[in-house]
């Protein structure tokens, strides 16, 4: 009996003594927090996409407030408009975001890419992948289960009917979730004035390729021939696009006429500097 | 003297926590991918050990001793260990701002860690005096730093291996601890 007692009271002393200390240092101790932290929380758009090279909104206003180095243009789904507001509450120079969009860069939908079995798993990407690579002929296309789709944090990715994933570019803030979602580095981040996208990720040889996908780059050269400022060029049997120069000096895109699979596409800078330039016909 | 020196080298090599014990292995593998949160994690995990088991070797040897609630050692050393670290947190917080952006972080990971508890458990089981309840904690603290950094600038290393697809990432750094544990096991003829 007397056990019992010294236990319940040992114990519960134990408990209330240590109770009462945490209490009484959370109030001594409570910190005054920022409020300049919250107000630029409260701007930032809250995909929680972790672009800013933070763990969230809330660990990116906190550091950009406290720290003097700390740039107030990290943001890059919310663009130069809250880079612009945080510079202002923070009291910093913001400089220009580069808008960036992203670029889906298969174009195998279910009637042009063969499929090599068929997939009855989960219908995730990831999943998939771990099954030999996926279902797909092409090691290297895009799976299409919509791993991307479920993962953008603004919804501005959606599957189509096709088994590919389309990029509302009105709601893309360029934030690359998608990018390191899926798991054949399918999406691509790139500049919203870009010209020309090559849409394909195969680097397999030619004749691999054009076996398993109607419009897949072989990687022929002939848009390296035909592009006259040396923006394109063949790596690892896939054409890439520099796109600096192409946005700076290119408005004739010839690549996209002369590929003979279709691989090369015209991307959105295209349709915005021909409206103002010259015509292409595609 | 010798004693004390026999006793700190005993918890930091000869029976070094983490690679003869197998304790606070959690950690262990996972704060070990880089050197400077292991330095950081090594050094809270010590001074936490330290505090905590003066802590509890006063309410041991003053409490529960006394009253023959020796049974009640381990309940009571949890709820101790866990307080206190959220008591050490909050005045960290205040008072050392530059040191809690530092290693603040893995206080509360640690508030429930064997490697915390085990350490003063130890120590009032072999009846060592407060002094020497110190020493064994700091040595065994310190043995636990030594080994996560030995494994951090291991595993920073071995990025630029050729490691077999299979064993990549927490594959090869078992092997690794396993490795090192038997390096560590050289050390227990020393004493």
């Amino acid at each position: 009996m007397f056990t019992i007692v010294m236990v319940l009271v040992v114990l519960g002393g134990i408990g209330a003594i240590f109770g009462f200390i945490l209490a009484f240092a959370n109030k001594k101790f409570s910190m005054e927090v920022n409020p300049l932290i919250h107000e630029v929380e409260d701007i930032l758009p809250k995909g929680q996409c972790g672009a800013c090279g933070y763990a969230g909104c809330a660990a990116y206003a906190e550091a950009v407030v406290s720290n003097k180095d700390v740039p107030p243009n990290l943001c890059v789904p919310g663009k130069d408009e809250v880079a612009k507001a945080v510079a202002e509450i923070t009291g910093k120079v913001a400089e220009k975001v580069e808008p960036r969009i992203a670029y889906i860069k298969c174009k195998g939908s279910i009637d042009k890419a063969a499929q090599s079995y068929r997939y009855k798993g989960i219908k995730d990407c990831k999943a998939a992948n771990l099954l030999q690579g996926g279902p797909k002929g092409c090691k290297h296309g895009c799976i299409g289960f919509g791993t991307c789709v479920n993962s953008c944090p603004f919804g501005a990715l959606t599957l189509s009917n096709q088994g590919l994933p389309e990029v509302d570019s009105k709601k893309c803030t360029g934030c690359g979730t998608c990018e390191t979602a899926c798991p054949k580095n399918v999406i691509e981040m790139v500049s919203v004035d870009s010209l020309v996208e090559v849409s394909c990720n195969s680097k397999d040889k030619g004749a691999i390729a054009r076996k398993v996908c109607s419009t897949a780059c072989i990687g022929c050269g002939i848009c390296a021939k035909n592009c006259s400022y040396k923006a394109i060029e063949v790596k690892n049997n896939l054409a890439v696009v520099d796109t600096k120069i192409c946005i700076e000096k290119c408005n004739e895109a010839t690549c996209i006429t002369k590929c003979p699979t279709g691989a090369i596409q015209s991307a959105r800078g295209l349709s915005v500097k021909n409206s103002s330039n010259i015509k292409v016909t595609i | 003297m010798g004693e004390y020196l026999t006793l700190f080298m005993g918890a930091l090599l000869v029976n070094n926590f983490v690679l003869t014990k197998f304790v606070g292995l959690c950690i262990f593998f996972g704060v070990s991918k880089s050197l400077n949160a292991s330095i950081g994690m090594g050094m809270a995990v010590t001074s936490v050990i330290t505090l905590s088991s003066m802590l509890a070797w006063v309410v041991y040897n003053f409490v529960l001793l006394p009253f023959h609630l020796t049974f009640l050692t381990t309940i009571v050393f949890v709820i101790l260990i866990a307080s206190f670290v959220q008591l050490l947190e909050l005045i960290i917080k205040k008072q050392a701002p530059t040191l809690y952006s530092m290693w603040g972080i893995y206080l509360l990971l640690i508030a429930t860690n064997c490697i915390v508890l085990s350490v003063p458990l130890l120590s009032v089981e072999s009846n060592y005096s407060f002094v020497k309840s110190i020493i064994f904690s700091i040595g065994s603290g310190m043995g636990f730093a030594l080994a996560l950094i030995l494994m951090a600038s291991l595993r920073e290393k071995l990025v630029y291996a050729d490691v077999p697809k299979p064993l990549e990432g927490t594959g090869i750094a078992f092997v690794l601890a396993g490795m090192l544990a038997l390096a560590f096991l050289g050390f227990s003829g020393m004493i």
